[in-house]
């Protein structure tokens, strides 16, 4: 019996101190659910969107699943559906896995915003995305116009044939390429392959040199082919240079202005400012400025003004904008970071 | 009668064929691109596939007890990536320390994989399937969850994979003492010619007083020492460490000892035969990103039917050899 009352009245306690707990935070409630725990690479973003609604005074719990699956993180979504947060920030495991739990989030009242990876349109109120396709094509046509002067020969080296990201950069690339006539000059003289792997990458780019003694820019979307590229054409202090996506701590060797560096400059999805902008998103549905319909404006911040437009899945999603280039200024910064 | 004979001797030795049939790609190359028969763009090359050229060395005395290892890549990004990462962190910074670690820890895994091979009795294939899963996970984990220890993390170590000694590059010269040591060691020590042994018949071997375990786990631990060794040369050559490194290579260590000449149910195959073979791998390799008029996504399919060609070749070839060896014992 005693037993019991202690029990009942332990459980009253816990059930008070945990209400009073919600309470007491003032701010806004958010829970942000990545992929999995020990991707250094979200963590920047994750990182990045704490201080962001921190500074708001929001506060946000950083929530990993067990694994990198829907069905962990539909157990961390049961829970936090309880916990009753005002706003769930997630980076989805899975499309169409996740739109029952979030569904069911969204009736009990919590704001449902995603970036890094979206679940379907259902499942969200908004979706922000790193860099529009377009935009990456443009970015790196605009590096390759650049470093070449203008005009000349250009190559590829991208990963394996049937990368679907790669081949939508390079297809935009193309489509620039012929729409405009500022580009006129420039010839890309080939699409390589290097699957991804260092070896193979290192024999393609000496494939390409060797088969156009004139080329000018190897522009290369993927990080191991572009490092690899560097490498090799540092190596051979080679005239062509290189441009492309890669990550700042493995290019940092090679990037320069000057004749000694292979790479002048490069890309990367700005991770810092993708977890800033969708901190600014997620406060914005809680707050009730926006309600992730088409064409409604917010401003996040220091980045600006955004307008919510339509996304390829049909949902609603908010662009970042260009990614990020990565020179001789500031890429001992971003090794640090990336 | 002179020309007859030396024709028997050049179809007699699979090497001899493989020597030609290599001429034959160099020749063919060269005449779609000249440059390609340089010194720089040889040496390129070598250095290129210096991994699987070394590493062909360890798959042959493994496929010569009858064995096989597929865990071989997983060893390699194991020891590869604990330098990266060792080198990272500032724990070690010499070349040479690098390379000892690296291939200690090879050894290790070899030793590991021999063990259970040798002393469990397990079949070569599911062992290293199983040591293939471990050490590439174990791989992750070093890295922690797949952090790449990059050129400007490496230090000097990078530096080895681009400097010369006596006018060769270093890896070069790496490449060259493991093929003269494995052709002595194979061809005129007691342990080489065990190997062939207990590879020709291991029962007999037992009989004369071999011991067959040991060799067994000796062939497993010399292919675990040059994995890392491969690790320490892939992560100098690439100056970068990536949990993933050469994931799939080992079946171009395996396909370069098969042309080579080296018979998967073992007793059969030679240091030179897998130089060959491998710098056969390592020519296609090169060469197949040089043809102009191919779309890229035959390229591997080119790659196949070219191993095939070689191989199925090379069988026939040693089938009418042993014809002939036999009619000679008729008589």
């Amino acid at each position: 019996m005693n037993k019991k009352l202690v029990s009942a009245l332990l459980c009253g306690t816990m059930v008070l101190s945990a209400s009073a707990a919600m309470v007491s935070a003032e701010g806004e409630k958010i829970a942000l659910v990545g992929k999995s725990a020990g991707n250094a690479f979200f963590e920047i973003a994750a990182d990045s969107f704490v201080e962001a609604a921190e500074a708001e005074g929001a506060t946000v719990d950083v929530v990993y699943p067990e694994a990198a699956t829907a069905d962990a993180q539909i157990k961390v979504l049961d829970n936090l559906i309880s916990q009753q947060p005002d706003a769930i920030c997630i980076s989805a495991n899975d499309v169409n896995a996740l739109q029952a739990k979030l569904e069911e989030a969204m009736d009990a009242g919590i704001k449902v915003s995603s970036f890094d990876s979206a679940p379907n349109a259902d499942s969200r109120q908004i979706f922000v995305n790193q860099a529009g396709t377009v935009a990456v094509g443009q970015a790196l046509i605009d590096a390759v116009y650049d470093i070449a002067g203008g005009e000349g020969q250009w190559a590829v080296l991208s990963a394996t044939s049937q990368a679907a990201n790669q081949n939508a950069w390079i297809d935009a690339m193309k489509t620039i390429m012929e729409g405009d006539e500022k580009y006129a000059n420039l010839e890309l003289v080939e699409v390589a392959y290097g699957d991804d792997e260092p070896q193979k990458s290192t024999d393609q780019t000496a494939a390409l040199l060797d088969k156009y003694p004139d080329l000018k820019v190897i522009c290369a979307p993927t990080t191991v082919g572009i490092a690899a590229a560097a490498k090799y054409l540092q190596d051979n202090g080679s005239a062509c240079k290189l441009t492309g996506l890669g990550l700042p701590s493995e290019m940092l060797e090679y990037t320069g202005a000057d004749d000694e560096h292979s790479c002048p400059y490069f890309y990367l999805w700005d991770m810092q400012g993708l977890g800033k902008l969708s901190a600014y998103a997620t406060l914005a549905l809680v707050k009730g400025d926006i309600t992730g319909a088409l064409d409604e404006t917010f401003t996040a911040g220091d980045l600006g003004e955004y307008t919510i437009t339509e996304a390829d899945d049909k949902g609603t999603e908010i662009v970042l904008g260009l990614p990020l280039e990565f020179n001789s200024d500031n890429i001992e910064e971003m090794a640090k970071l990336y | 009668m002179q020309k007859k004979s030396l024709i028997k001797k050049i179809t007699g030795s699979r090497e001899a064929l493989l020597a030609i049939i290599l001429i034959i790609l160099f020749a063919l190359i060269t005449a779609v691109s000249p440059s390609f028969l340089t010194p720089k763009s040889l040496m390129d090359m070598l250095k290129n596939n210096a991994v699987t050229l070394v590493m062909a060395l360890g798959m042959l005395c493994v496929m010569l007890v009858g064995g096989i290892d597929i865990s071989i890549m997983s060893t390699l990004a194991l020891s590869g990536m604990s330098i990266g990462m060792l080198l990272k962190y500032g724990v070690i910074s010499g070349t040479v320390t690098a390379f000892l670690i690296a291939m200690i820890i090879g050894l290790v895994c070899g030793a590991l994989v021999g063990l259970v091979i040798s002393r469990a009795n397990v079949p070569p294939i599911i062992a290293t399937m199983g040591f293939m899963y471990v050490f590439r996970a174990m791989g992750y984990l070093v890295s922690n969850g797949g952090e790449w220890a990059s050129a400007a993390a490496l230090g000097s170590f990078k530096n080895f994979a681009t400097s010369k000694l006596l006018g060769l590059n270093c890896v070069i010269w790496v490449i060259i003492a493991c093929y003269v040591i494995f052709f002595f060691f194979m061809k005129w020590t007691r342990t080489g010619r065990k190997i062939y042994a207990v590879g020709s018949n291991s029962n007999a071997a037992e009989v004369s007083g071999i011991n067959v375990k040991n060799i067994k786990l000796m062939v497993y631990m010399i292919m675990g020492f040059l994995a890392g060794l491969g690790g320490a040369l892939q992560v100098s050559i690439y100056a970068s460490a990536m949990p993933d490194m050469q994931q799939g290579g080992e079946m171009d260590v395996i396909a370069a000892c098969v042309i080579g000449g080296v018979s998967m149910s073992g007793g059969r195959g030679s240091v030179i035969g897998a130089l060959l073979g491998a710098l056969v791998l390592a020519t296609i390799a090169k060469a197949l990103p040089l043809i102009p008029f191919f779309d890229q996504l035959w390229l591997n399919t080119i790659k196949g039917v070219i191993i095939l060609v070689v191989v199925v070749v090379n069988v026939i070839l040693q089938r009418v050899t042993d014809k002939n060896t036999l009619k000679g014992r008729e008589m």
